[in-house]
């Protein structure tokens, strides 16, 4: 366990949220925008190759945040694409987010159907 | 907007103390940063199981496994609580992605399983998927056109 990647990672993800808690405070955005915002982000930083330096430099803080999310997305459609033409360009994104997709839903359904709503 | 209520955001927006934005940004710096470290240690213990597996598994791993702690969080109530002094910080992680999944699959139980907790799940996390998905086919596109440039 390395103290520096551990600073890194804390600098790089907190620095993701004090972005996201500035566009809250000063546009009133609300979190579904924040979470688009932050995802096209991602993906436009991926897309150019810039994203990749950040994932080296910031290791989980760079992939925990939905910024990450967005990166995963563009990285799959651009390896997609690369290996299997057009029908990898369309499939390409999902197949890279599909576990994180896929384990949101199925586990949301759960807890949805085991927990009950306290409050109001 | 009619003169009274300008004046009145006005003195609002003097009144209200400046060090709040500081405060909001600070919580959010270290709540983020301290999920993502939490994210880091899981990505350190799957990279070093002896199944030795690949590094995108670790990653989707590290996912699941996040996504697991706050739907049980956000189960049990407590993801609210960090949310509520957090801000941001509990929002941009993937875990914020996770709660706005699961809080609305609860709150709207009530309604149903079919129309109410399945259809409001999505309800934040749908337009992020909408997005998602069609960035990345538009990116695939680009990338089908300008294969020069990616390779």
């Amino acid at each position: 366990m390395d103290i520096l990647v551990y600073l890194r990672v804390f600098a790089i993800g907190g620095a993701f949220c004090l972005i996201g808690q500035i566009l809250i405070n000063t546009t009133k955005m609300t979190s579904a925008r924040i979470l688009v915002c932050f995802l096209l982000s991602g993906v436009l930083l991926e897309t150019i190759g810039v994203y990749k330096y950040i994932r080296d430099f910031g290791k989980a803080g760079a992939t925990v945040p939905i910024i990450g999310f967005g990166a995963n997305l563009a990285k799959g459609a651009i390896e997609g694409t690369l290996e299997n033409g057009l029908l990898g360009a369309v499939s390409g994104g999902i197949e890279a987010v599909a576990p994180g997709i896929a384990a949101v839903i199925f586990i949301a359904f759960v807890v949805g159907l085991l927990a009950t709503s306290k409050t109001k | 907007m009619s003169e009274p209520n300008k004046r009145y955001l006005e003195l609002v927006s003097k009144k209200m103390p400046k060090s709040r934005h500081l405060t909001t940004m600070f919580r959010a710096f270290w709540t983020g940063g301290t999920i993502c470290m939490i994210g880091q240690a899981f990505t350190d213990l799957y990279s070093s199981l002896p199944a030795a597996l690949p590094e995108e598994d670790v990653s989707a791993l590290t996912t699941i496994t996040l996504i697991l702690i706050t739907a049980v969080l956000t189960g049990i109530g407590v993801y609210d609580k960090i949310g509520a002094y957090a801000g941001a910080g509990s929002i941009v992680p993937i875990t914020g992605f996770a709660n706005s999944v699961v809080s609305p699959a609860i709150e709207h139980k009530r309604e149903g399983v079919v129309l109410g907790l399945c259809s409001n799940m999505f309800s934040v996390a749908g337009p992020v998927i909408v997005f998602g998905i069609s960035s990345s086919v538009v990116v695939g596109i680009i990338v089908l056109i300008f294969k020069g440039a990616f390779v």
